[in-house]
């Protein structure tokens, strides 16, 4: 008996939260329909969907990308569309989860959804592309750096994959002969940094250069970064190779100048982002090289418009490389579109064949470089190597 | 000599642990409950602080105090709304629940407010690091101020509540809540009061932590709060003490378990250590032998 | 005896319902799913309910049966869908579909079942908190060696390494299976609903079982009284682990399902906030209430999804939602208030009787 009243209760707050539910999903639906029944049936709007991130211990990450995207939506829609058709923009939430960022896949079909922006995190988008290979939905990740990301015809990437920023790295820091002697820290429990680490471990071997310590460090222990700087003192290391995000870097920095180990810091496009941080002291980032193919201080027209209209669009915020592959990645939809001539009208998968081919035959002038694509999905554009000189990004 | 320096690195980082688990074990000694928004609540701090010192420009001290007085307000406020209520719940598991809620809640709305982005923690310690054996031995200004810290508030606590009347109550509470409502100690005070100065205690453990480890975001507090919990357990949880001896030892063992096994498996060390002390002694380090009434 | 009949009845009466109740919305879902008129969200959400009905069940045998807190549930998971995924891209085509799912469903319940077994032994000497934090400490630990482990595949057979796929040292024609923080790609899509509702109904029929059974007596005794229960010479620690590794197995059984819906698998998934948000579900639906665990799975998975037309304040809701919940179903002064509201609607409803009956 008590436990029916339980399950009395139980039901009770079942519907309850059922009704409150279907008041929003209704509501929800209203505004879904009537614009897919005025865009759906006459063709009026493109539909692109976006997944990534906006909560949860990565939301740094999807909320770039989202800010990225909607800025380049609505400057393609200010201009006349694509051929003069305007975008509709819709952004989902994925908690940086594989089974979270499936849902929120279907959520963007369930709201008619004809391209997909995503999703930003290597893991949730070998799910999510094994779901739009099945419907043959255009994928064109920005940020997702595993190989396995895009391995079916329909996915492409904005960024660079794992291997790519590896290799890269080692060979310019053994042609430029910046060292002999590297350390690394690297995140064993985030695939992109490891997958970096591994191919530059390989790479490195190739360049003559000798891996003194290479250091890990785990999400749940990523506050105390000394032992592994310590370790890299100690194995006389010139160079201390992070293929890492900003937020940690910026720590490593902090305690690096603590126990007073001076000593070149290289890292990938991860790194991209430290002197944004809010109140972070940039005479630590000093000489810090990067690889990257985006940095907000570049010179060149593209870059300087598309930051300036950032920090009037967000707040003064500088942003980091996952927003530029967005806003990148929304140009190469529109160019490739373009010259496909797809309208609106057509369904995912018919856009999905088109889109296909042109992806592979535009070049793109965008913030991250001139990107072409290869036929299976991989950008091909040039990492800048810059350094941070006076607080800001020099190119080298 | 790596391995004294070594040993700073721990106790400096378990310093840190130290003085979160003084306002956990504090809270669960009294209210017998886990409460997992403390962690949140010392994210709300060092936002608290930051805001203040950044956006308003008030001197540091001030700020610590004023986010003090805001961790203070939140912490009895979740209290009366969300932990109160269940007090007298079938199963003690349900407050459990409800904390966790309550850490959701404070995450997004720090998400909200605050944005996603990590910021850099303003160093508000401004004292000279202690430069040792000719410059191979460095301790920096906030591990002495955290260490000092968390003696200070140990011992601070342990006279609070051995010596003074609320204390005493406390204590009383923790024995047997009915017994001392009996006795005329007013048991909602008591356990309000607990939660105001373990969220006092938030506060400064934010401060200390953002100083140390200089980044915030909204999920700053979640993961050193599990650690902090694991080290009140690892000292015996209820025990101030304990708490104190279990989050230093908690970092050394990190850092060595970093320095001379693998970082690559670093958790698993601490975890396994946390394990095999529990088996030899259920109770942890300082926890208190319950004889079991037949 | 006619007593204990009648007693028998009402058990084996509140048992079909909860069967029933899984029934029924199986059939309304078949019917939705077959007549098209299901979104593509919803149809997506069918196998993850599963997933977690299934680890609240499980969780509840430990939490509500035996009276034990676990807080590394999740762990059980990784490794029941670790060792399945594994099993089931290993073998490859080499088998149909159908016979290597079920071979992978056996695997990972039994591995994970072993690795109950294992950690229970030494666990369960301990109480309370403290028995939690270590299953806590146990499901870390296995979330970070999976985060170091590679594991390749070639004609040599396997081969193993914990710091980087290179050192696996493989012939050219080797495959990665488990690679690091990666983890597994590729695992074949075995998981359907009719599959997972299937297998709700074997866990729901061991679990019942189980607790009308002498054994489940014997486990619930231990929990009420413990040193009673020992005095009439039960033996504690049988009973405890056999609660506790029976309830890893099906957990295990929940990573499998898991494990074959989603084409990637990393262990960044079975943290301590997955274990936290299953003991949230056995909470929340009653402890000890099996049905009750099945009805808060569905309604706790739904439930962000559903809010997602509130974009950013979705999840801050989904926190409010919670401890509303949690203060309605656990609140004592929710409950009386909620018998009064009863009592009331009764009395009226008696005082209308009357009245008709005048």
């Amino acid at each position: 008996m008590k436990n029916m009243k339980k399950f009395v209760g139980l039901a009770l707050t079942a519907t309850l939260a059922a009704a409150s539910l279907a008041g929003c999903g209704s509501k929800n639906n209203d505004t879904s329909t009537g614009s897919s029944a005025s865009s759906a049936a006459d063709g009026t709007v493109y539909k692109i969907g976006g997944i990534g991130p906006v909560t949860g211990a990565a939301a740094a990450y999807g909320d770039a990308v989202e800010k990225g995207a909607k800025l380049a939506v609505e400057e393609i829609n200010a201009a006349g569309g694509i051929n003069g058709t305007p975008i509709e923009f819709k952004f989902e939430d994925d908690e940086h989860d594989a089974e979270k960022s499936v849902n929120a896949y279907n959520t963007l079909k369930d709201w008619g959804m004809q391209m997909l922006l995503g999703t930003v995190t290597s893991a949730p988008c070998i799910a999510v592309n094994a779901e739009a290979s099945n419907d043959n939905m255009f994928l064109l990740s920005p940020s997702g750096t595993a190989l396995e990301c895009i391995s079916t015809p329909n996915a492409f990437r904005v960024c660079f994959s794992d291997p790519a920023q590896g290799t890269k790295s080692a060979e310019y820091i053994g042609q430029n002969k910046l060292a002999t002697k590297v350390a690394a820290i690297y995140d064993s429990s985030d695939p992109y940094s490891s997958g970096i680490y591994e191919s530059f471990a390989a790479e490195a071997a190739n360049q003559g250069l000798e891996i003194v310590a290479s250091e890990a460090f785990t999400a749940d222990s990523k506050a105390d970064f000394k032992v592994q700087l310590q370790k890299a003192k100690d194995g006389g290391a010139e160079l201390v190779f992070l293929p890492i995000y900003y937020q940690e870097t910026a720590l490593i920095l902090k305690q690096a100048a603590d126990i007073g180990f001076d000593t070149q810091f290289f890292g990938c496009d991860g790194l991209d982002g430290i002197l944004g941080v809010e109140n972070f002291d940039t005479t630590l980032a000093e000489g810090v090289m990067l690889l990257t193919p985006f940095a907000a201080d570049a010179e060149d027209e593209a870059t300087q418009h598309f930051v300036k209209a950032y920090a009037e669009a967000y707040n003064n915020e500088t942003p980091i490389q996952f927003a530029a592959d967005a806003y990148d990645g929304i140009y190469a939809i529109k160019d490739a579109a373009e010259k496909a001539g797809i309208t609106a009208d057509m369904n995912a998968s018919d856009i999905c064949d088109a889109l296909k081919v042109s992806m592979t035959e535009i070049t793109l002038n965008g913030v991250t470089g001139t990107i072409s694509w290869t036929e299976d999905g991989e950008p091909s554009k040039e990492p800048k190597a810059v350094v941070i000189q006076n607080g800001a990004y020099t190119a080298m | 000599m790596s391995f004294i320096s070594y040993l700073i690195n721990g106790i400096s980082l378990g310093s840190v642990y130290a003085i979160i688990a003084l306002g956990y074990t504090m809270v669960y000694g009294i209210a017998k409950m886990l409460n997992f928004a403390h962690g949140d609540v010392i994210m709300i701090g060092a936002y608290v602080v930051l805001t203040m010192m950044t956006g308003a420009g008030v001197n540091p001290l001030l700020a610590v105090l004023i986010s003090m007085a805001a961790c203070t307000i939140l912490g009895m406020t979740i209290e009366k709304i969300a932990y109160k209520p269940l007090r007298n719940a079938a199963s003690p598991l349900a407050v459990l629940i409800t904390a966790i809620g309550v850490s959701y809640l404070l995450q997004n709305i720090a998400l909200l407010v605050f944005g996603a982005s990590a910021k850099s923690f303003t160093n508000i310690v401004n004292i000279p690091a202690l430069t040792l054996a000719g410059g191979k031995l460095i301790i920096t200004g906030t591990t002495i101020v955290t260490i000092f810290a968390c003696i200070i508030i140990m011992l601070g606590l342990t006279l609070f509540v051995n010596k003074t009347k609320p204390g005493q109550a406390m204590q009383a509470v923790s024995e047997d809540r009915g017994a001392a409502q009996l006795m005329g100690i007013n048991v909602n005070g008591t356990i309000s009061l607990t939660f105001a100065i373990g969220s006092a205690l938030a506060a400064i453990a934010g401060v200390l932590l953002c100083s140390a480890y200089p980044t915030l975001t909204p999920y700053t507090g979640a993961m050193p709060g599990i650690k902090a919990f694991v080290a009140a357990v690892f000292g015996g949880i209820g025990s101030i003490p304990g708490a104190m001896v279990g989050g230093i030892l908690l970092g050394i063992i990190e850092i060595m378990g970093k320095a001379y096994i693998s970082s690559q498996v670093a958790d698993a060390i601490v975890f396994a250590v946390l394990i095999v002390v529990l088996l030899v002694k259920p109770t942890g380090l300082f926890g208190k032998n319950i004889q079991e009434k037949v | 005896m006619k007593k204990n009949l009648m007693k028998m009845n009402k058990i084996t009466k509140n048992n079909l319902i909860t069967y029933g109740i899984v029934v029924v919305a199986f059939i309304i879902m078949q019917i939705l799913v077959t007549s098209g008129n299901i979104s593509s969200l919803l149809q997506g959400l069918l196998v993850p309910l599963c997933v977690y009905a299934i680890a609240a069940i499980s969780l509840n045998l430990v939490v509500g049966i035996s009276g034990e807190l676990s807080l590394g549930h999740a762990g059980f998971m990784c490794v029941g869908a670790y060792a399945s995924a594994f099993f089931s891209k290993a073998v490859g085509e080499g088998m149909p579909g159908m016979v290597r799912f079920i071979l992978a469903i056996l695997v990972g319940a039994l591995v994970a079942g072993i690795f109950g077994i294992v950690i229970g032994i030494p666990v369960l000497r301990l109480r309370g908190d403290y028995l939690a934090i270590v299953t806590l400490a146990f499901g870390e630990i296995i979330k970070n060696l999976m985060n170091v482990l590679y594991i390749g595949m070639d004609s040599n057979g396997l081969h193993f390494s914990v710091s980087d796929a290179a050192s696996l040292n493989m012939e050219a024609d080797g495959t990665v299976i488990i690679n690091g923080a990666l983890g597994i790609t590729g695992t074949p899509k075995d998981s359907t609903f009719t599959i997972g509702v299937i297998l709700i109904l074997i866990t729901l029929f061991i679990v019942l079982n189980l607790i009308h059974s002498r054994s489940g007596r014997a486990i619930m005794s231990i929990r009420d009284n413990r040193i009673a229960a020992e005095s009439v010479g039960i033996n504690i620690t049988k009973y405890k682990l056999m609660a506790f590794s029976i309830s890893a197995a099906l957990a295990g059984v929940a990573g499998v399902l898991y494990a074959h819906n989603l084409s990637t698998l990393t262990v960044k998934k079975f943290d301590y906030n997955t274990s936290i948000l299953i003991l949230v579900f056995v909470v929340l639906g009653g402890i000890g209430s099996i049905r009750g665990s099945i009805i808060a799975a569905v309604i706790l998975t739904a439930l962000p999804e559903m809010l997602r037309g509130l974009s950013d304040y979705r999840m801050l809701i989904y926190a409010i939602v919670l401890i509303a919940m949690m203060l309605f179903n656990w609140a004592p002064s929710a409950i009386n208030w909620r018998e009064r509201v009863k009592a009331k609607f009764k009395g009226k409803k008696q005082k209308t009787d009357k009245k008709e009956a005048a």
